[in-house]
């Protein structure tokens, strides 16, 4: 159908994503480009309304009213070896993708389990959807499944409702049942967030040794930066629906070639840094707010608040310049950073 | 568990008791003498005083509602003044077209509502909802009576469908029973799904956006069994409460409904009871029917512990 490097799973090219409101036209996702390697991390990083959980809910086909695919292709390296463009599969298809080949993991492990069944019959009912198995075969499976996400007593866990586990457990949950059909893809969007930064450790943790076990490939969808160098192989920087820097982790937390990047490092908190000198180091914030997404400045869309603009910067979009060895930047002055 | 059962009983009790004073209260205070009117015009004035002492008319109230009150603690509703058998056994004998209407009229309800709401809820904002949301609002505004009146002058003098009225003779059979109750049901059942049709889609577009929805369908499930196992399940409360009341309401609306079909129930035994100033069987009847409201919302709210886990007692 479409080629695809043989080691790439996923291969995200020009994606438009739009959200219509009679008539006009909210331009969430414009133009975004990136891939993923067999087994990797990707992560996207970006701050909220930057359009990151609108394009991993693009790759699932489960955005909601009035949102919709509006261009670009988003292929798909499935089990069976063909390439799929999920962006055109049929709502049929999209189906036995899901979950089975796909999975995702949310940020609300409070909201996102149904109250009203248990976590047994939950996760079940993924097993049941996509294996011909019967109850008692999908209950054992479960309970590995449990075992596997390290909820301790899991045969007697499974039949608890969510409401009686934390929040890390829930998560903890959530995973088990993403993981239920050993997708090739997992993707998780701020699966972390929401939780207690031990707890955040042990989630990221988790997910590092199951992806080593199983062999998947994780897109990660984060605001925290921390988390990226923690988990990711590869880094996508978004801003105001538009990829502005990609490189791998490394790369870029040494030489960013953004000044969005270069903002959004100089406000992470960082304990050890931080505290380094004799005098507490104070951090840089961006200055301004992200731009509406229907009120996007002319030019470049950083430039508002961008401590290097120039004249220039405002004559047109940019587009993705290479600066470096598998990095790329959006930025007419990538040069000098 | 066992202690709120506890609670809830005492509570029907105090209910009840309470709906009993109100009712021996409003019943003596409305005009009217039951002696004089079972007598007639003709009668006398001895007469009348005569039937008063026999009824234990001439008590003082206080008096009546002792004997009144010691009477439902054992039991006994009392005696009927104009049919001559006690007041219990005058409901029992009334009860199955009221039992079978309100039962019908409910399904009725529930039959439309429930696929009409959901599905409402489900295309938010296209035609079909437009439709629906407008008719709805219309079949809410429509008196009961009137669709009734309209139902029989078409499917009965028309078509010659269903019976204009009655419930068939006494060697009529079941079934012959069942047929009168069809354009009953049907009138009932129209007007009444309107209010949970609203329910239904409200609740629906309440869990509709709900993450665990978004849950469900990333595992891959198909779009009918993500919407009526995982969304309905959770809009299901409210849905369960509405019904609920609406069943109790329809066992009062009854007696409008019974009246204009003809229908020997206890809502026309409880208008011929006004007319006729039979006070006990007025009490009774209210008597049966609020509890029946109290039992009904008693199952509703043990139906919750079973749709919801997080609820408990």
């Amino acid at each position: 159908m479409t080629d695809l490097p043989e080691d790439v799973i996923l291969s995200v090219e020009d994606l438009q994503t739009h959200f219509v409101f009679r008539g006009f036209v909210a331009r969430s996702v414009e133009g975004v480009t990136f891939s993923l390697t067999r087994g990797k991390t990707a992560a996207i990083v970006g701050e909220s309304g930057s359009g990151k959980s609108v394009t991993s809910l693009s790759i699932m086909r489960l955005l909601s009213s009035p949102g919709q695919i509006a261009g670009g292709r988003i292929l798909y390296r499935a089990r069976d070896g063909r390439v799929l463009d999920l962006a055109r599969l049929s709502a049929r298809e999209m189906r036995r993708i899901r979950g089975r080949e796909i999975a995702m993991i949310f940020q609300e492990p409070m909201t996102s389990l149904n109250p009203l069944f248990t976590v047994g019959d939950q996760i079940g009912e993924m097993i049941t959807l996509h294996q011909p198995v019967g109850r008692a075969e999908a209950r054992r499976q479960v309970i590995e499944l449990l075992d596997l996400v390290e909820i301790p007593a899991a045969a007697t866990r499974l039949d608890d409702y969510p409401h009686q586990m934390s929040g890390g457990m829930r998560q903890r949950v959530m995973i088990a049942l993403a993981l239920a059909c050993r997708p090739s893809l997992l993707i998780a969007d701020e699966p972390t967030t929401a939780l207690d930064v031990t707890v955040q450790a042990q989630i990221l943790d988790l997910l590092r040794r199951l992806q080593s076990e199983l062999g998947m490939s994780i897109l990660f969808i984060t605001h925290n930066l921390g988390v990226v160098a923690e988990i990711a192989h590869d880094v996508v920087v978004m801003y105001a629906g538009r990829v502005v820097e990609q490189a791998s982790v490394r790369t870029l937390f040494a030489h960013q070639k953004h000044p969005y990047t270069k903002g959004l490092l100089a406000s992470t908190p960082n304990p050890g840094r931080d505290l380094a000198g004799s005098e507490r180091q104070r951090l840089t914030p961006i200055p301004g707010t992200v731009p509406s997404i229907t009120a996007l400045p002319p030019g470049c869309v950083f430039e508002p608040r961008c401590g290097y603009a120039i004249p220039e910067c405002r004559a047109g979009r940019p587009p993705l310049f290479p600066a470096g060895p598998d990095h790329f930047s959006r930025c007419i002055r990538h040069e000098i950073m | 568990m066992a202690r709120y059962i506890l609670n809830r009983i005492i509570g029907v009790i105090v209910v009840l008791f309470i709906v009993a004073t109100v009712v021996f209260v409003i019943v003596r205070v409305t005009p009217g003498d039951p002696a004089a009117v079972m007598l007639g015009p003709d009668a006398t004035a001895a007469d009348i005083a005569d039937l008063r002492i026999r009824l234990g008319l001439n008590q003082p109230i206080p008096v009546q509602y002792l004997y009144f009150m010691g009477g439902l603690l054992r039991g006994d509703l009392g005696q009927s003044i104009f049919l001559n058998e006690p007041v219990l056994t005058a409901l029992g004998q009334r009860a199955e077209p009221t039992f079978f209407l309100t039962i019908f009229s409910i399904l009725i309800a529930c039959a439309i509502a429930l696929p009409v709401g959901i599905l409402s809820a489900y295309k938010r904002g296209s035609v079909f909802d437009q439709v629906v949301t407008t008719l709805a609002m219309l079949s809410a505004s429509i008196p009961s009576f009137w669709l009734g009146l309209v139902f029989i002058e078409f499917f009965a003098v028309k078509l010659g469908w269903f019976p204009t009225s009655g419930y068939g003779g006494p060697g009529d059979s079941f079934l012959s029973r069942m047929h009168h109750l069809v354009q009953p049901a049907v009138t009932l059942g129209l007007v009444n799904s309107a209010l949970i049709i609203r329910f239904v889609r409200a609740s629906m577009l309440d869990v509709l956006g709900d993450d665990y929805v978004r849950t469900a369908r990333s595992k891959g499930m198909g779009e009918a069994r993500v919407v009526l196992k995982h969304a309905l399940k959770n809009a299901l409360i409210p849905i369960l409460t509405v019904i609920g009341l609406t069943t109790a309401l329809l066992i009062s609306g009854a007696i409008v409904t019974e009246t204009v079909f003809g229908l020997p129930g206890v809502g026309s035994l409880i208008v011929s009871a006004v007319t006729r100033r039979d006070y006990p069987v007025i009490q009774g009847a209210l008597l049966v029917i609020a509890a029946l409201y109290v039992l009904i919302n008693f199952a509703i709210d043990m139906l919750y512990l079973v749709v919801d886990p997080r609820v408990s007692y």
